[in-house]
């Protein structure tokens, strides 16, 4: 038996199907995974995100630190609520996992990290936390909901004090606030609007059933993958590991090497690939011919190179495959992927492949 | 609750068998497959007169998650492949026993003894779910 989130019984009441996803129990689909994906795009879907960790820095020296601790510069974080991006990276620049940052006061700053490296990361954090002096304290009484879709936003002000409402409804793209106990950030990993909300537990079996009464549908972290590629967001652990770094892994956009002072862990390491080039980089593709791209399948570029498939599914929305792959840098509008001893036809996109419901996709 | 009709033979890689008049054979996933699989996406059967020996995998089912093999019931040769699967894959989901078909074969002596009554299956899928 994995881990469960408080939602667990919740899950298996509504018949879904439950897999292990990085040790713990999670609903990969309920009905169908193609519905749940479409509901998304749609109007709006739910997920039990509670199995990401949430992790609370405190301290007077808590910015400095994650500005040696994280690639990107929370020195970018200016107003209260903002959010941030970044990869953590190790000495040798690859990728310890990849994060979302909120400032929320100058004292106060909350990452949020994958449930797979959650013992990792927090064995990390912690060993550098210690020289500057700042508390790290995971939020395990804390579950998480995403809420996502065109109509997400306006369902789950419904679930708000009407006093507060206005205050949601204003929040910007990456930005949260605590409304009434419940910490809110318009945030999301689908490419869709929509709402992450991280609330006590006991609160969130109650949260999810209202929010299905309004008609959103709950969602498994089936959909949740093929919404995420479709938006062109990596996943770790497929995308970028330990022993790949940023501009190999299409995150090149998330490194702050300005400014130039500032030192940060694996800055030293990204400096000399940068200075040589990234020998390799991930791209999208879309497949042309008939089938399924898969993660590891292999990818002949022209000219003699190969890549690899790192991530790859069934668009719902576009209805063809597409995928994500690492391959020697350079120009390549054309590439073939073997699918069980055949070489089909893929081209080379830049991602995200679907936005706000629409085909980037010609 | 699964179906298993009783008309039809099946085996434990959860393929079925449908005897036709003509002494060729329609064979498909079951019921029990396609839910376990999820919204099919991609499916490739046989070409027609293909060989195929028992047990040999002959078709390829992809969900959203997964590919999976199919794999021959029985030996003999590929009469036809179901053309509609190739833009209705979500048939096999819709109607595993039916529409859903993915070849026809034409049996290579008498064979099939090594197939499952529908009650043997109904076992099986009881014994995988426990």
């Amino acid at each position: 038996m994995g881990r469960r989130t408080p939602l667990y019984d919740l899950h298996v009441s509504q018949g879904a199907r439950i897999v292990d996803f990085g040790g713990w129990d999670m609903p990969v689909q309920y009905a169908s995974q193609l519905e749940e994906h479409h509901a998304v795009r749609r109007a709006a879907g739910i997920f039990d995100v509670s199995h990401m960790c949430v992790i609370d820095l405190t301290g007077t020296r808590t910015r400095e630190f994650l500005q040696y601790l994280l690639a990107n510069d929370v020195g970018k974080l200016k107003r209260a609520g903002k959010a941030l991006y970044s990869c953590m990276l190790n000495e040798a620049g690859g990728v310890l996992d990849d994060l979302i940052v909120y400032f929320l006061t100058d004292i106060w700053f909350r990452v949020v990290v994958n449930a797979g490296t959650r013992d990792k990361d927090l064995h990390w954090i912690r060993g550098h936390a210690h020289d500057f002096g700042v508390d790290v304290r995971e939020r395990a009484d804390l579950a998480m909901l995403a809420v996502q879709g065109p109509e997400a936003r306006q369902k789950t002000l419904e679930l708000i004090p009407a006093a507060e409402r206005s205050r949601a409804l204003a929040l910007a793209a990456f930005v949260g606030c605590d409304l009434a106990g419940w910490f809110i950030a318009r945030t999301g990993y689908t490419g869709e609007d929509g709402f992450e909300i991280m609330l006590p537990a006991a609160d969130a079996a109650q949260a999810w059933l209202a929010l299905n009464a309004l008609g959103v549908v709950s969602c498994g972290l089936g959909a949740r993958d093929t919404l995420r590629l479709e938006a062109g967001m990596n996943l770790y652990g497929n995308d970028m590991d330990e022993t790949t770094h940023p501009f190999e892994s299409g995150l090149g956009w998330t490194v702050a090497l300005l400014p130039a002072g500032r030192r940060f862990i694996g800055r030293e390491a990204l400096e000399r690939v940068q200075a040589r080039g990234s020998a390799r980089e991930l791209i999208g593709l879309v497949l042309e011919d008939r089938g399924v791209l898969r993660s590891h399948q292999r990818v002949m570029v022209p000219g003699g190179g190969t890549g690899e498939i790192t991530s790859g599914t069934f668009s719902p929305t576009l209805e063809r495959s597409i995928a994500f792959a690492r391959i020697p840098s350079g120009p390549v509008t054309r590439v073939e992927v073997e699918i069980r001893g055949k070489l089909l036809a893929a081209r080379s996109v830049k991602p995200p492949f679907v936005r706000a419901g629409k085909s980037l996709v010609s | 609750m699964i179906q298993v009709p009783a008309d039809l033979q099946y085996t434990k890689s959860h393929e079925w068998v449908r005897k036709l008049a003509d002494g060729t054979v329609e064979i498909g996933i079951t019921d029990h497959a396609q839910h376990e699989l999820g919204d099919l996406v991609f499916v490739e059967v046989p070409e027609k007169g293909r060989a195929l020996a028992a047990g040999e995998a002959c078709a390829v089912v992809e969900s959203v998650k997964a590919a999976s093999d199919v794999y021959a019931p029985l030996a003999g040769e590929v009469t036809a492949g179901n053309p509609e699967l190739a833009t209705k894959p979500e048939l096999i989901n819709q109607d595993a026993f039916g529409r859903g078909w993915l070849m026809r074969l034409r049996p290579a002596g008498a064979g099939g003894g090594a197939l499952l009554s529908p009650a043997q299956y109904e076992e099986l899928v009881r014994a995988e779910g426990s």
